[in-house]
């Protein structure tokens, strides 16, 4: 058991980072994101590392790129309007294959929305975001806890697939404070050895980190399917969720993040009241955990959905279910947030519904 | 009379430079800055999105490649983490002076210790034409074909004069390579670039007039006389600061 310590899902990001070796930060203040190059600006120097408060997000991520060029585990964090800044530089360093790692503390949108939490920016995270047929992977935490964990994960993950790394959070539990047990890191995987790097060529030939593929005149093509394969392993081999109650389930809940916890507390509600509910909670969004999705909807009833966005989420449910079983929809974007009644309300209709339908 | 010999730091490969290009003469006097101060080996450089593009097929060094405008930013990353490296940009006017002033100006400011070659050719290259933040007034482009000034393009944007006023910029002067005479003088002020970087003073940048005889739809003798009768007056050459 190691020492907890009570502190907000932002710094708990933080800490982590610099505990997995962390030592370039650049980023942009915005709401609710600002504990992150707060905590960094003082903790940086500490480690040795470096902090840079950029000009903007474009700024931000691109000094990322040049520190990622360099070898160092390096990291930036936004809210959603500075994501949608940093798309074109997360385009460049996936099609470099370099490790970086992005932090999205969501809020509301479209456009300067709110400062509230939100999860409308699934479909920016998970499906691209900027230009080109590329892939980050997307984790989302539930927990401050969890936030600590997948952190340190996400580094690794990172250097391992030599692939840009995407903490989707909010502002519920970038907020938050809760007891965080603290370990030290411990890599989860076999780091390579990073053999890219530009680091001066002193007795090496000289090397080039480049996005730029004009030679052969299919080289773009082949550029491409070297990177299709590698999402390919990756959706292979990284692929996590988290499964709870679902066994005997007539419905089960497909929630992540913050709103899963919220969930969870409605599954306890729902079984109280004799309905049997469970929760399938992906914490990879890409790799999207299709496979669990997909052998639930044999058992179970129906499933329902659960976002703080107006149907984003549900769109990889439906083709993870592909038609097996009936999909419902629970969520609203713009800072609304589901409570443990509002979600057992729903549950409560869909069964009552089937029960008629049954007669 | 001294031997012409290739320099180790370029390639020897034929490069995609149109004729009359100064882009040529620019890139060999960087690469005999870093050849005479032995620090090939500790030099990373980063290209722009432009014309210098694919200056990493000619630099023998380590090299890379960034979003347009946002070499500075990339290359804050690189030197904060690797301070023993040498560290270049090298840049054309859109890039630096247009996409990516924000960058520019603040990298410049915050006293990064970098190099910043900054080629101003007053038009857009690559993409065929177009005008630069750069292009003189009165000066047509095919997105300003009734000469720059005519429809609200506002007059040329002036780097060194608008960098001068930072107090985190160690040196700038602006040279050309138009002349053999201006060629040595910009090579003096892109080795001093460099030194100061070894020493560790501070932001550097050499702008360096240069020609495009094709976007200009001049001949290489014109594209010359051009840069020596009408750039040199727009972009009066000299040294605009020193810290020393």
């Amino acid at each position: 058991m190691g020492k907890k310590i009570l502190l907000k899902g932002n710094e708990v990001m933080c800490e982590a980072a610099v505990q997995a070796g962390c030592r370039f930060f650049a980023g942009y203040p915005i709401t609710p994101q600002n504990e992150v190059p707060e905590y960094m600006s003082k903790r940086m120097p500490q480690v040795d590392g470096v902090f840079v408060q950029a000009e903007s997000e474009l700024a931000a991520i691109n000094m990322v790129f040049g520190a990622s060029a360099s070898g160092v585990r390096c990291m930036t964090s936004s809210s959603s309007p500075g994501i949608s800044l940093k798309q074109e530089g997360i385009s460049y360093i996936a099609g470099a294959e370099l490790p970086c790692l992005i932090a999205n503390v969501q809020r509301g949108g479209p456009g300067l929305g709110n400062i509230r939490a939100s999860q409308a920016d699934y479909f920016q995270a998970v499906k691209g975001g900027g230009h080109g047929d590329y892939r980050v992977i997307v984790l989302a935490p539930a927990s401050v806890q969890e936030i600590y964990n997948l952190t340190m994960n996400a580094f690794d993950w990172a250097d391992y697939y030599r692939n840009p790394v995407m903490l989707l959070g909010d502002g519920i539990s970038g907020q938050m404070a809760e007891p965080v047990e603290i370990f030290p890191y411990k890599p989860i995987v076999d780091l390579p050895a990073k053999d890219y790097i530009l680091d001066g060529c002193a007795g090496r030939k000289p090397r080039v980190v480049k996005t730029l593929v004009l030679k052969p005149t299919d080289g773009l093509v082949t550029h491409n399917e070297h990177l299709q394969e590698k999402y390919k392993r990756i959706e292979n081999e990284l692929s996590l969720y988290e499964e709870y109650q679902t066994a005997d389930a007539d419905i089960v809940i497909a929630a992540y993040g913050i709103t899963a916890r919220i969930a969870k507390g409605a599954v306890s509600l729902a079984r109280k009241k004799g309905i049997a509910v469970g929760l399938i909670r992906p914490i990879t969004l890409w790799p999207f955990p299709s496979d669990a999705f997909a052998t639930a909807a044999q058992t179970t009833g129906q499933i329902l959905t659960v976002e703080m966005s107006h149907g984003q989420f549900i769109e990889d449910v439906k083709l993870a279910v592909n038609g097996a079983c009936p999909v419902e929809f629970l969520g609203k974007g713009g800072g609304w947030y589901p409570t443990e009644e509002l979600i057992l309300e729903k549950i409560e209709s869909m069964a009552a519904a089937t029960a008629k339908g049954n007669l | 009379m001294p031997t012409l010999k290739r320099t180790e730091v370029l390639t020897d490969v034929r490069t995609h430079y149109c004729p009359g290009c100064g882009h040529g003469i620019a890139h060999r006097l960087v690469a005999e800055v870093i050849e005479e101060l032995g620090i090939r080996e500790r030099t990373i450089a980063i290209a722009p999105v432009g014309c210098a593009v694919l200056m990493y097929d000619y630099f023998n060094c380590d090299m890379t490649e960034c979003a347009h405008g946002r070499p500075p930013a990339m290359a804050t990353g690189i030197k904060r983490v690797q301070p023993d490296k040498i560290v270049f940009t090298y840049q054309g006017d859109g890039d630096l002076a247009a996409i990516g002033t924000a960058e520019t100006i603040h990298a410049a400011n915050r006293g990064e210790n970098i190099t910043v070659i900054f080629i101003n050719n007053a038009i857009y290259g690559m993409t065929g034409g177009q005008m630069a933040p750069t292009t003189l007034t009165g000066m047509r482009s095919t997105t300003s074909q009734d000469g720059r000034g005519k429809h609200g393009e506002g007059p040329p944007l002036k780097v060194c004069e608008l960098l001068r006023s930072l107090d985190g910029v160690c040196y700038l002067e602006r040279t050309a390579v138009s002349t053999p005479k201006d060629v040595n003088a910009a090579k003096r002020a892109i080795k001093k670039a460099f030194q100061n970087q070894i020493d560790g003073k501070g932001f550097s940048l050499v702008e360096v007039l240069s020609m495009c005889p094709t976007d200009w739809k001049l001949s290489t003798a014109q594209s010359v006389d051009f840069v020596n009768n009408e750039m040199k007056e727009a972009f009066p050459l000299g040294v605009y600061k020193d810290k020393g």
